[in-house]
């Protein structure tokens, strides 16, 4: 059970992994997506995105600002136009 | 023949040249290899977002209540091209293929009997294109104020852009920049930033793909953000090309100079001995009389 995530901004590709889960601020509220998500695509509001390294750990957060997810059969893909580490 | 003076001068301003150039050539190998990378590390995004661009206006695509940016003003009359040059010289030939590149668009648009104006980044393509052009020039954008222009200047780009746009400036934009292929290659390119073309990639799967908040809020956002990216992209490429072909340029130029000096040198040395020979023919002739 993994979850292809990519954060990228027009600078650089912040992170390529595969994870358990991701919480995403999305423009009309927070989601997660696991592995086998529906294709869906959200724009998001400024605020941390929660990586979850495996199912019971503790999340990672980092700070995005403008840009939108995208979940398709590959993955979740989030671009960010600024990403504060 | 110049005197032995004027020959050690020469070699000596030569050999100051050739030291200019050496240095400037070695500023922009450390240069490139910066520009490279950042280049190389913004494709990505630009991918992604043309993926993402792809699979969404492939659903729009067509519909009259597609976004602006997308379906255009409706005519294709007036014509904006934007055209990204360096600040700075000593790179070759690149800006004036630029300036080439430009003014053939510029000419063949005319020809088809559209009007055509300009709208500038960089210093160096304003004279060249104010010669031909002296009244189509809408705006400059001045990058020379930054050291490396980033994703801020792209952004400013796009949306003084985008503000021309909505405000019935032109129907279509055209961007002009040089695409960095290697150190000894840049080739000018041009590409419609707006109306957004519309992607050339089957729309996918066909899955259904939900939207929150919804498909054209969505487009809505990212459109302004896909030119955003563009421009960052022929920023990227710019600052790359620029280093590239200044590079070459001085490297040509250093080359160039040590033929030079290696001639003069020569032609010194000759005058030298000639001057000796002469010396000493006269020396000789002087005791032989006595």
């Amino acid at each position: 059970m993994a979850l292809h995530f990519e954060l990228v901004t027009p600078a650089r590709l912040v992170r390529s992994d595969d994870v358990h889960m991701v919480v995403v601020p999305g423009s009309e509220g927070e989601f997660g997506v696991l592995e086998g998500h529906a294709p869906f695509m959200s724009t998001i509001r400024d605020g941390a995105i929660k990586i979850y390294k495996t199912e019971n750990g503790q999340p990672e957060e980092i700070q995005v600002q403008g840009g939108f997810a995208e979940v398709s059969a590959a993955g979740l893909t989030v671009l960010a136009e600024h990403v504060a580490e | 023949m110049a005197s032995l003076k004027e020959l050690k001068g020469r070699i000596n301003s030569v050999k100051s040249t050739q030291k200019i150039t050496k240095a400037k050539q070695m500023v922009a190998a450390a240069k490139l290899r910066k520009a490279q990378s950042a280049a190389e590390a913004a494709r990505p995004y630009a991918l992604r977002l043309g993926k993402v661009m792809g699979s969404l206006a492939g659903k729009v695509a067509g519909q009259d209540n597609a976004p602006k940016l997308m379906r255009g003003t409706g005519s294709d009359q007036r014509h904006l091209l934007v055209v990204v040059n360096t600040d700075k010289g000593l790179c070759g030939g690149l800006n004036s293929n630029l300036v080439k590149e430009a003014k053939l668009q510029a000419r063949a648009l005319a020809a088809a009997g559209k009007d055509v104006s300009f709208y500038l980044v960089g210093k160096k393509g304003r004279a060249p294109i104010k010669r031909d052009f002296p009244s189509q020039i809408a705006e400059n954008f001045d990058t020379s104020t930054v050291r490396t222009p980033g994703f801020v200047e792209a952004e400013a780009i796009a949306s003084q852009l985008i503000a021309m746009f909505e405000a019935g400036k032109f129907d279509v934009a055209h961007l002009v920049y040089p695409t960095f292929k290697s150190a000894l290659a840049q080739d000018p390119t041009t590409v419609q930033l707006i109306p957004v073309p519309a992607p050339t990639t089957a729309a996918d799967t066909g899955a259904v793909v939900e939207y929150e908040p919804g498909e054209e809020e969505i487009l809505d956002e990212l459109l302004p953000r896909y030119v955003k990216t563009q421009l960052f992209g022929a920023l990227l490429e710019r600052e790359a090309s620029e280093q590239g072909a200044s590079m070459n340029a001085m490297d040509n130029a250093t080359r160039n100079a040590g033929e030079l000096i290696q001639k003069l040198t020569i032609q010194y040395n000759r005058s030298r001995q000639a001057a000796i020979t002469t010396e000493l023919i006269e020396i000789i002739a002087g005791a032989e009389a006595l």
